[in-house]
């Protein structure tokens, strides 16, 4: 982003009249106003769309399809709605922070996407800090979360709350133990150039690198759906047990900036463990005379991994998964994830003394082997749909009215 | 806010001399999505451990039993629905078998047959909502759909049957209202060819998941003699491994003829008597529920399915307690005529009734989340706690 202003500025597309930091400033304030208003806002509404029609299809249904082609607008559509309704504000509730809590969880999930690149040159400011950046603003959600749960003045609220605060602070650990091993792979704690370590083809990423990298990916995605609140881990908002858990009193937009921080966080939650494990941007393709060819299909293999990672897998996982006990979670986190994190962590750190240039033969056999797991997990399903004879034409199967009716 | 009734004494315990703290008063329901109809849990709790939970019933009593008096014996059919509207074709089935024993009315046996097939679908149908309301209780909302697909295929035959897809209102006093229409059975024997292996597909999605169990096995564990002490019934009394069935060990109707297991619980996963054991009994039961259904539709007679009641019905005076083996359990129906035209008194015994007074018991050191797991596997149905 600096250099393209720098670039701009010296062949003097931008008047020198007003010193640089003035164009680099409003250059950031420009990128990051359309990220945020025209890819982050929509891609947490879309992401709800999304979820929708996939949960609808494991549950044969149709989900929404009224609202636009196959109900795409749906999620603008619901947004109105919301902004429609009424504010309520609990007689009982600590009003202000009541009203400030919902701006701290959307302020901690938008200025992630600060540090998050889109392609190599695409990033608001690539800090050399960035991926603790990015883990410091992920854990301002908690505290608006906290701050939700605390001045509902509603027990269910204080209980969502607290379970949050402990389950977010609690995965933070495991989750930043996991971050590590990309940064000591790569060197750097820069995004840009931890992705920059990494290469276009899957045996370059880091998460083939060596065995304890591709543990470092699982403990890092387990503890990415528990920073999310997301199943199995949903225990701040257990429906069926807190009733809507710290959201319990909130109605109209208030409500739907929380669970837009949840949706969008599917994204974020994507972005990091692409930016770490899966290559981020890299293409194969040099493609020097098209910038923007390049930026293009850069942005698009950095979104398609990222939404397949963050936002398709978890879905998956929250429609098939039941939720786990706050016991169970604590146990999970403390006894397994917290030792595999610190495993992993010396692990790569010997693996990279050992073998500073990695060691090809380990990176296809973990390639070939994650591979394979997907190939037999894809037969397996194939398998159970023929078994259970539920092609697509069987999917609306009514077996009353195909019955055999003599009458 | 006032909880008439449960005024809980504030306890101030000093730990280690230094911090006080109280224990949380927590009101669960009459609405919460997990207290399925209007069920009220007053809770103390230690943050997520509950110290208690005491139930709070009668938000769903509507006197039926008092009804019964004064709408007269045929009139209270309807009424009977609605003493546990997601089972009714059980207690259909109980107030008439009393109104026959105290009439000396035999049924045909082509009645008697339509009347198991009600019943065993009326199994499936309950035994479905409460597997699938489980899973949802416990966060896993697509098993919940997938019963919940099956049971809409059951409701559209229970419309066919008998133009209702609830409160049935299927059973007479003599017999049935209607035979069953052309073509139920092999409505009936398609529904079952893919129903049965469903429950396979049902086990793989959700019964042995490793999360669900963790968080069933073990958990609220009613021990054989706990299980008789409280008068539990039904899937709860079995779940416990007590092989007790009242179509079994009572048998009413064409039950003697029929081939059937009595599944109980093995503590597979844990400790026998657990909520996965209460759980995968009614799993097992919709398996032998359908094993009936396909010998009912075999061995199905020919003939009427009423005999003949008079309008004016007046038992002669007398008294009786016929017992049913409803969805939850063994219900009871003690009913006194004084030869009018009127019952004298009704009593119905239902086995939620019995099952929620286990809960303070049940719920005591257990985390706030396993209460939702111990409702859904005592499988509470608050009109049938209230009547």
């Amino acid at each position: 982003m600096s250099e393209l202003v720098d670039r701009l500025v010296a062949n003097g597309t931008l008047p020198a009249v007003l010193p640089l930091w003035v164009w680099q400033l409003g250059a950031m304030v420009l990128f990051g106003s359309i990220v945020v208003f025209l890819f982050v806002l929509p891609v947490a509404g879309i992401t709800t769309w999304v979820e929708r029609r996939i949960m609808a299809r494991m549950q044969s249904r149709i989900g929404p399809n009224r609202t636009g082609p196959v109900g795409f607008l749906q999620w603008l559509a619901d947004g109105v709605k919301n902004l429609l309704k009424e504010d309520i504000v609990p007689a009982a509730a600590d009003a202000r922070l009541f009203r400030a809590a919902p701006y701290v969880v959307i302020v901690g999930f938008v200025a992630t996407f600060a540090a998050i690149p889109f392609s190599s040159a695409l990033i608001i400011a690539d800090l050399d800090i960035g991926i603790l950046y990015v883990t410091a603003v992920t854990a301002l959600v908690v505290v608006g979360i906290l701050m939700a749960g605390w001045s509902s003045n509603n027990k269910w609220a204080l209980l969502g709350g607290i379970r949050s605060a402990a389950q977010i602070v609690s995965y933070e650990i495991p989750a930043g133990l996991s971050i590590f091993p990309a940064v000591l792979l790569a060197g750097t704690l820069s995004m840009q150039g931890i992705i920059a370590a990494q290469g276009p083809a899957p045996w370059q990423w880091f998460v083939f690198d060596n065995p304890f990298a591709f543990c470092a990916f699982v403990v890092l995605f387990t503890a990415s759906l528990a920073e999310g609140n997301r199943t199995p881990f949903d225990l701040p908002e257990a429906e069926s047990e807190l009733v809507a858990g710290f959201a319990t009193e909130y109605s109209g937009m208030r409500n739907l900036l929380f669970f837009m921080a949840e949706w969008g966080n599917l994204y974020v939650i994507g972005a990091i463990a692409t930016t770490l494990f899966l290559g981020g941007w890299q293409i194969p393709w040099a493609l020097e005379g098209h910038p923007v060819l390049r930026h293009l299909l850069e942005t698009l293999t950095f979104v398609v991994k990222a939404s397949v990672v963050g936002i398709l897998l978890p879905i998956w996982l929250r429609w098939t998964l039941p939720r786990v006990r706050v016991d169970q979670m604590m146990v999970m986190c403390w006894k397994y994830l917290v030792p595999i994190a610190l495993v992993n962590l010396l692990g790569t750190a010997m693996w990279v003394v050992a073998f500073p240039n990695g060691l090809l033969p380990i990176r296809l056999a973990l390639l070939a082997l994650t591979v394979c797991a997907a190939a037999l997990f894809v037969r397996r399903v194939i398998f159970h749909l023929r078994n259970a004879r539920l092609g697509r034409e069987h999917l609306s199967f009514n077996p009353l009215a195909t019955a055999r009716s003599p009458g | 806010m006032g909880l008439a009734g449960f005024e809980v004494e504030v306890q101030r315990q000093t730990e280690g001399g230094g911090l006080v703290t109280e224990d949380m008063t927590l009101n669960m329901g009459p609405q919460h999505p997990s207290t399925h109809g209007v069920l009220r849990f007053v809770v103390r709790a230690d943050g997520e451990v509950m110290k208690e939970a005491l139930p709070d019933v009668g938000y769903l009593h509507r006197s039926i039993e008092k009804i019964a008096e004064k709408v007269g014996w045929h009139g209270f059919l309807p009424y009977t629905d609605r003493v546990d509207y997601v089972a009714a074709m059980f207690c259909n089935h109980g107030w008439a078998m009393a109104c026959e024993q105290l009439a000396g009315i035999a049924v045909p046996r082509r009645g008697e047959y339509c009347r198991v097939i009600a019943d065993e679908m009326c199994r499936l149908h309950s035994h479905l909502l409460s597997v699938g309301s489980m899973a949802m209780d416990l966060g896993a909302f697509t098993p919940f759909t997938h019963a919940i697909r099956e049971r809409e295929y059951l409701n559209d035959l229970f419309e066919e049957l008998c133009g209702a897809r609830l409160t049935f209102h299927y059973m007479r006093i003599g017999g049935v209202g209607w035979d069953l229409p052309p073509g139920f059975g092999d409505k009936l024997a398609h529904f079952l060819d893919r129903f049965e292996p469903l429950i396979d597909e049902y086990d793989r999605l959700i019964s042995y998941n490793k999360i669900y169990t963790e968080r069933l096995a073990g958990v609220a564990v009613i021990s054989p003699q706990d299980a008789i002490d409280y008068n539990l019934v039904g899937p709860n009394l079995r779940g416990s491994g007590i092989r007790y069935d009242v179509r079994r060990d009572d048998p009413y109707s064409v039950y003697p003829e029929l081939d059937f297991e009595v599944p109980v619980g093995r503590g597979e996963l844990g400790v026998l008597g657990d909520c996965f054991d209460r759980y995968i009994v009614r799993v097992r039961e919709m398996r032998e529920s359908c094993r009936i259904l396909r010998q009912c539709l075999r061995q199905i007679p020919d003939g009427p399915v009423i005999a003949k009641v008079p309008r004016n019905f007046k038992p002669p005076a007398g008294d009786c307690y016929v017992r049913v083996e409803s969805a939850r359990g063994d219900m009871g129906w003690y009913v006194v005529s004084d030869g009018t035209a009127f019952p004298h008194r009704c009593k119905i015994r239902t086995g939620s009734f019995a099952a929620i007074s286990m809960i303070p018991r049940l719920s005591r050191g257990l985390m706030l989340a396993d209460l939702v797991a111990v409702i859904a596997s005592l499988d509470l149905v608050a009109p049938e706690i209230d009547r």
